[in-house]
């Protein structure tokens, strides 16, 4: 095709190749998945088989298999659980100090507030050798409560960041209003301010939540028994005994575990960008 | 009101990143983790592994290659999903997966994708006639191939977090700068390449630096795919540490190498610090 041609085909012809490209490229993998967990033993390790379409009938083995002879429930009670607790803590941390750094007059409250973000990105990479160290002195090696000490590391950081943005653009004057009539300042803050702001306060739960779910390197670091796994680490780690392999199994997990957590995060991850982009884009 | 959440940040960041430090410049071993100062010791023996040169070396690759790659891609796809058609908002789930579904997870799947013997790329490569059977790349299991396929699924995982970035960045840009272009009579390319890619530059560097961090502190993927294998060919900085610092027991080297992501981390803070400096003043 000449250069004109190219130009006549035009931009919808080229956007529409890019996404169909991409979407095949990224989606592929669960997909994959999807195929693998209904698939006979027989057809899944058969080389020949043409392994896109089901040349034995389809079966439920593998999540039978899942469900009742590996831990998998039991890491998806544990990681609810810390998941729960991880997110009370970060509100019960985070919610008052985003409050206060937020009503901080002159440029201080926003400074502390980057210095805050900035933690945000020490990798769990650089702070699992001594935190290990910590963990063990404490006495909570192999525990889901070594997790649960640790998790709030990369959510508190986070969550007062993104909250600061949402008590910001609650008018000082409701509040100034509302201790005029009486209330203290921490009275507005519980009976004015909280319920303004559950928009944001849901962001932070589902934020804080989904991280957790998907945490790897502080839970292998440091819980080593099988019945204490989060759901992160147990997949991956423990669905394999020894060599083997047991890929139906393995994808159905991480199906299963990955489709409920991507939906959830999908809902709310407009607001976490605007946290990440906040300062490039206005 | 502060206080609580500056005190755990303090206790649970800052104080593990001293305690990294003071381990760098021990001798200290999980048997034996108590404080014996040896000076640069740690740093002049880990600088001769060749171990740990090859994990700077990969680190570096791997974060340098997926940036540049995930850039382009994530340029044209953002520019692709831009304007609104039917089914976007599916079509965007389906491009976010990798990133909203939890890594360790995606990368499990990955390993079912490019195992050695029942990889659906082989079985296609065979299909298409382009290698024969039994003589089929192991994909993992080759030293230049493994260090792509690590590369691959950093990409993969990334392309969808800086995609939804771009989208934030190009919405923001003011619609009457590209259609006062197109009655001059600019065409869609030239428009894309004139004005809105320069004008994408802020946020563009927005999402080169979190890509920066997130690949280059990572350690699920290679961890997951080849545990650093094959002959520590794709060996990173974090995988390694974890290597030497956990499974190894010697914590003085582990935290010694993981210190080595530190000077990354700053040039990124201080790039991070710049931008929100520049939207204070503005």
């Amino acid at each position: 095709m000449t250069r004109r041609d190219w130009r006549k085909l035009g931009p919808g012809a080229a956007k529409f190749a890019t996404l169909a490209t991409f979407v095949v490229l990224l989606a592929f993998p669960f997909y994959w998945m999807l195929i693998a967990t209904f698939k006979q033993n027989i057809d899944l390790y058969a080389v020949e088989n043409n392994p896109f379409k089901f040349n034995l009938p389809p079966t439920l083995d593998h999540l039978k298999l899942l469900f009742f002879e590996t831990g998998y429930v039991r890491w998806i009670g544990n990681t609810a659980l810390v998941g729960v607790i991880v997110v009370i803590i970060t509100l019960f941390l985070a919610v008052p100090a985003a409050y206060s750094l937020a009503r901080l007059t002159g440029r201080w409250g926003q400074r502390m507030g980057i210095a805050i973000f900035l933690t945000y990105l020490i990798p769990p990479t650089l702070l699992f050798i001594p935190l290990s160290r910590v963990v063990a002195v404490l006495g909570l090696q192999d525990t889901i409560w070594s997790v649960v000490l640790v998790y709030p590391s990369f959510t508190v950081p986070f969550s007062i960041w993104l909250l600061m943005g949402f008590f910001k653009s609650i008018p000082k004057e409701l509040e100034d209003a509302a201790m005029v009539d009486g209330l203290t300042r921490f009275g507005a803050f519980v009976k004015l301010v909280i319920p303004i702001s559950t928009s944001g306060i849901l962001t932070v739960v589902i934020f804080t939540f989904t991280l957790v779910t998907q945490e790897f390197v502080y839970a292998l670091t440091f819980i080593s028994p099988e019945s204490q796994q989060m759901v992160g680490v147990g997949i991956p780690i423990f669905l394999v005994r020894g060599d083997v392999y047991f890929w139906g199994s393995l994808m159905a997990a991480c199906l299963i575990t990955s489709v409920p957590i991507a939906l959830l995060y999908n809902t709310f991850l407009d607001r976490f960008i605007a946290g990440f982009t906040v300062g490039a884009v206005k | 009101m502060f206080f609580p959440a500056a005190a755990y940040i303090v206790l649970l960041i800052g104080g593990p990143l001293v305690l990294a430090v003071m381990y760098a410049f021990s001798d200290a071993r999980i048997g034996n983790p108590g404080f014996h100062y040896v000076g640069l010791e740690n740093f002049r023996s880990i600088l001769q592994s060749p171990s740990f040169r090859a994990a700077l070396r990969n680190s570096v690759v791997f974060t340098v290659v997926a940036q540049i790659i995930v850039i382009v891609c994530s340029t044209m796809l953002s520019i692709a999903l831009e304007k609104p058609f039917r089914g976007r908002k599916f079509t965007r789930f389906l491009i976010l997966l990798p990133w909203v579904a939890p890594i360790s997870l995606g990368a499990i799947g990955w390993k079912w994708i490019l195992d050695s013997i029942y990889s659906v790329i082989t079985w296609v490569l065979i299909w298409l006639h382009v290698c024969k059977p039994y003589g089929a790349p192991m994909w993992l299991g080759e030293p230049k191939l493994a260090m792509a396929s690590v590369i691959l699924v950093h990409c993969w995982r990334l392309i969808p977090f800086s995609t939804v970035i771009m989208l934030a960045g190009l919405t923001a840009i003011p619609k009457d700068i590209p259609e006062a272009a197109a009655i001059d009579g600019a065409g869609f390319w030239r428009i894309l390449f004139r004005i809105n890619i320069p004008m994408m530059a802020p946020i563009i560097s927005v999402a080169v630096l979190f890509g920066t961090i997130f690949t280059f502190t990572d350690m699920t993927v290679v961890y997951i795919l080849t545990a650093g294998g094959p002959f520590d060919s794709t060996q990173t900085l974090p995988s390694l540490a974890f290597a030497t610092g956990i499974q190894g027991s010697d914590l003085a080297a582990g935290a010694a190498m993981s210190l080595f992501l530190i000077p990354v981390l700053v040039l990124i803070a201080y790039f991070m610090l710049r931008a929100a400096h520049r939207a204070e003043v503005t």
